[in-house]
């Protein structure tokens, strides 16, 4: 998590603070996911044999953040491209320094 | 039957506009859908704040499942009069649309601005009708993605950028926000707001419940653009088609703003009010560096839509600072702020996107002496500009008044000075502005400009008459405000 964090503060470059974005959204849904899983517990079909369950809940949540968590990153890949026809770099520095005349 | 159904038009209603919008690729049929729909809002959130004033809260168990299991659209007064607000603001500006639009985004692409103008309304009132912790997270982002396709669509290439940064700062927020949500339902098993809060009481002594109340609180202060992490608001507002910033000014950081008093209020706040205090007293002081900082920043803009956004920032520290303040008068004042800020901060974008409209720029030297060329634009934006100072018989007054008076309630006098103090600087940079305008000589860029067809310029003249008839009549407003504070703080015990 803190290093998904790390990489999109420390990075000037466009591509890798948003795979820093993805590895910080990814480890959030280990969070979710850690204590949905019950020790000896089987997956939530019910059956005769069993009686301890693990929570599907995290797993359902967490399917839609994935999906977020794609959307998001397919909008910021698209706008890097953007970024890259109408200034040619993805370098944030390059891209202050030239904008500071405007 | 559609009576009982209001909750769930409210959103399903502006996502299928989205779609029809998407499909007919024609610019103009594409805005007629989107007008229908937006004009269609304030009925239906009317229609659930009368629900909500005669016979309390509405509840709504969408898809059929019974709350806690399947997700509540739950609406109390605090949400109701919200959901009127975004959905006025988002009739009134769809009128103003139709030619700023057609000035600004290329042909091809206005169907598609309308479909995501819709689905970032749809957000906007999803997260704010829907009572599940998690359907808040899934609309925070459908609102999001929105806001940033919007502001990426602007003429300027920086637009690009803003966007950018925006969608970076944006969705850490929202991650921020996921993983305060994810630490309460370790803690309490539920995604129920209601249904949280009782059971907090069980477990408001452990530190993972602190750690997601830090963990809340910095999110949503992301996406409401609290000082010091404001920082994507300026450029995203400075860059954006005229027409999206006047309409995410007026509404996205509001929603984010109710976030905020439900979260405090309604979940934690009727567990641990002691713990919740040193919270309340950072964000007295973020608010206050808000006033301040903000506003003196915007004194320094060439740029008036920068200026006005680094304003926003600065009149958000007057509603956080209600928030803080958390007596009944003091939380009035800002959810009444809440409402009066959205009027005004919306009339004075939209004016200041006419002035876009008709010669291409904002930047102060070009907009030099065009109060002569467009005197009822710039007479408007004069109206709202006294009213962002807090001149009385406008509703920046009104709200300021209760802030100040909430202060004097809880003994901060000097509170009650800071805010003055700080209305002082607004003085200086709306000031600055309607000096130029008035009092400069015509610039070359203004010389041929002049007042924008009716169809900008009635909805601009719709929200400034508000924001003086609402300076008056403080009843429908206050009155409204009041009750939600009331019920805010009834959760408070």
């Amino acid at each position: 998590m803190v290093s998904g964090l790390y990489i999109i503060v420390a990075h000037g470059n466009m591509i890798k603070k948003l795979v820093g974005l993805g590895l910080f959204q990814t480890s959030v849904y280990l969070l979710y996911l850690s204590p949905g899983k019950i020790l000896g517990g089987t997956p939530p079909i019910i059956s005769e044999q069993f009686t301890v369950y693990s929570n599907p809940l995290p797993h359902v949540l967490i399917l839609t953040a994935i999906v977020v968590g794609v959307a998001t990153l397919a909008l910021g890949l698209a706008l890097v491209v953007r970024i890259n026809e109408s200034f040619g770099t993805i370098e944030e520095d390059e891209i202050f320094a030239g904008d500071a005349d405007e | 039957m559609i009576s009982a159904n209001l909750p769930a038009i409210q959103v399903v209603l502006p996502l299928l506009g989205a779609v029809v919008c998407a499909f007919i690729q024609r610019g103009v049929w594409a805005w007629g859908v989107a007008l229908v729909v937006s004009v269609a809002m304030p009925f239906v959130a009317a229609g659930l704040l009368i629900q909500v004033l005669d016979g309390g809260p509405v509840s709504y168990a969408m898809g059929g499942w019974k709350p806690p299991i399947g997700i509540e659209y739950r609406v109390d007064v605090v949400n109701a009069f919200l959901l009127l607000l975004v959905s006025v603001i988002g009739a009134i500006i769809m009128p103003y649309a139709k030619r700023s639009i057609e000035k600004e985004i290329p042909a091809d692409r206005q169907a598609w601005f309308y479909a995501i103008y819709l689905l970032c309304l749809c957000g906007l009132l999803g997260m704010t009708i829907t009572g599940d912790a998690f359907n808040i997270f899934v609309f925070m982002e459908v609102s999001s993605l929105a806001t940033y396709s919007l502001i990426a669509m602007g003429r300027d290439r920086r637009a690009l950028l803003a966007a950018y940064q925006y969608l970076i700062m944006g969705t850490i927020g929202a991650t921020f926000y996921v993983i305060g949500v994810g630490l309460l339902y370790s803690m309490t098993g539920t995604l129920n707001l209601a249904d949280m809060a009782s059971r907090l009481g069980d477990v408001q002594n452990s530190r993972t419940v602190l750690a997601a109340l830090a963990f809340l609180t910095v999110g949503i202060s992301l996406k409401l653009a609290l000082f010091p992490l404001h920082v994507w608001l300026p450029n995203a507002y400075a860059f954006a088609p005229s027409m999206a910033t006047a309409f995410l000014a007026a509404t996205a950081t509001k929603v984010a703003v109710y976030l905020l008093l439900r979260y405090f209020f309604s979940v934690f706040g009727t567990v641990f009010v002691h713990k919740l205090q040193p919270v309340l007293e950072i964000i007295l002081l973020l608010s206050l560096a808000a006033m301040f900082g903000a506003s003196i920043v915007a004194v320094f803009q060439d740029n008036v839509k920068r200026m006005l956004a680094y304003s926003s920032v600065g009149q958000i520290g007057y509603i956080t600072l209600g928030i803080a303040i958390a007596n009944q008068t003091g939380l009035t004042g800002g959810i009444v702020h809440l409402f009066n800020h959205a009027l005004m901060k919306g009339a004075l974008f939209m004016a200041i996107g006419a002035v876009f409209y008709q010669i291409g720029s904002v930047k102060l030297d070009d907009i030099a002496g065009i109060g002569k060329r467009m005197p009822i634009t710039m007479g408007a934006f004069l109206i709202a500009g006294l009213s962002i100072i807090g001149v009385p018989g406008t509703v920046g007054f009104v709200s300021k008044w209760y802030l100040v008076l909430g202060s004097f309630e809880h003994g901060w006098w000097w509170l009650a000075f800071m805010i003055v103090a700080s209305s002082l600087i607004s003085v200086v940079y709306i000031g600055r502005i309607v000096e130029v305008v008035w009092f400069r000589s015509v610039s070359a860029a203004a010389k041929k400009a002049k007042d924008p067809p009716l169809s900008m310029l009635l909805p601009i003249l719709l929200l400034v008459a508000a924001t003086i008839y609402f300076g008056f009549d403080t009843s429908a407003t206050a009155g409204i405000a009041g009750r939600a504070a009331e019920w805010l703080l009834a959760g408070v015990r």
